[in-house]
């Protein structure tokens, strides 16, 4: 199909607007939401992410949290650099053998990951990957 | 009806946690990208995930559309008794999709 030449340029245009990511504030706002008065540790939780990514499209993650004190209600992942910053809720239940769970996510650039562990006792575990993305997800 | 690949082993130990591998073909359409035409291609995903065994609740998972196309997940459950696991999902549209297996304990 021919295009009228405007079309042409127009549509170039709309390509090279790059996707608006969200923001390490918004991200931390969620954060902030999520956890509310509790306080927010490192440690327990482990994100695993490779810190180089070829392909944004689909990367291999897998979150767990090693010998918690009580058992994890639920495990947050946000990506800061994404449209949308929200990756997946992980909740557990009574059946769960161990918390960790395994799956492909995307990235739409080179940002940080952040994963939230919430316990039944309340406290709140933190881990983060900086990681670089060499191919989008966004562009396809 | 999406096609789900759903593994679990043969042989389960009694209140021995063993992996769950899921791999569910669906396109997962973020709703970000744009067609030829610039035009938007409207969000496709499947937004909810849940795995039961025997009734109980083994894990739920909120998707968002960052996950990858072709969702694969490999989680843990923990069984005392021979049962049935099983896995529903719900995409965008409101379709719900129910799989099971039997597991087998020893």
């Amino acid at each position: 199909m021919m295009l009228p030449r405007r079309r042409v340029v127009l549509l170039a245009a709309c390509s090279a607007i790059p996707c608006a990511g969200a923001t390490p504030a918004q991200v931390g706002a969620l954060i902030q939401a999520l956890v509310g008065e509790a306080p927010l540790k490192d440690g327990l939780i482990h994100l695993d992410l490779p810190v180089m990514v070829e392909n944004g499209n689909s990367v291999a993650m897998t979150v767990s949290v090693s010998d918690p004190p009580s058992p994890v209600e639920a495990i947050h992942v946000f990506a800061e650099g994404n449209p949308l910053p929200r990756v997946a809720v992980f909740h557990f239940g009574p059946r769960s053998g161990a918390p960790r769970v395994s799956t492909r996510i995307r990235l739409a650039t080179s940002q940080t990951v952040i994963a939230i562990a919430r316990l039944r006792d309340g406290s709140c575990w933190r881990d983060s990957v900086d990681l670089l993305v060499t191919l989008a997800a966004c562009i396809e | 009806m999406v096609r789900v690949l759903i593994n679990v082993p043969k042989q389960i130990r009694a209140n021995e946690p063993f992996d769950v591998k899921v791999l569910i073909s669906h396109p997962m359409e973020s709703g970000q990208r744009r067609d030829q035409m610039g035009q938007t291609i409207p969000r496709d995903i499947i937004n909810s995930f849940s795995c039961t065994l025997d009734g109980e609740k083994v894990l739920n998972i909120e998707m968002f559309p960052a996950i990858a196309a072709n969702p694969f997940l490999s989680f843990s459950a923990v069984a005392e008794k021979s049962g049935t696991l099983e896995l529903k999902f719900t995409d965008d549209d409101g379709v719900t999709q129910t799989e099971t297996v039997a597991i087998t304990v020893s």
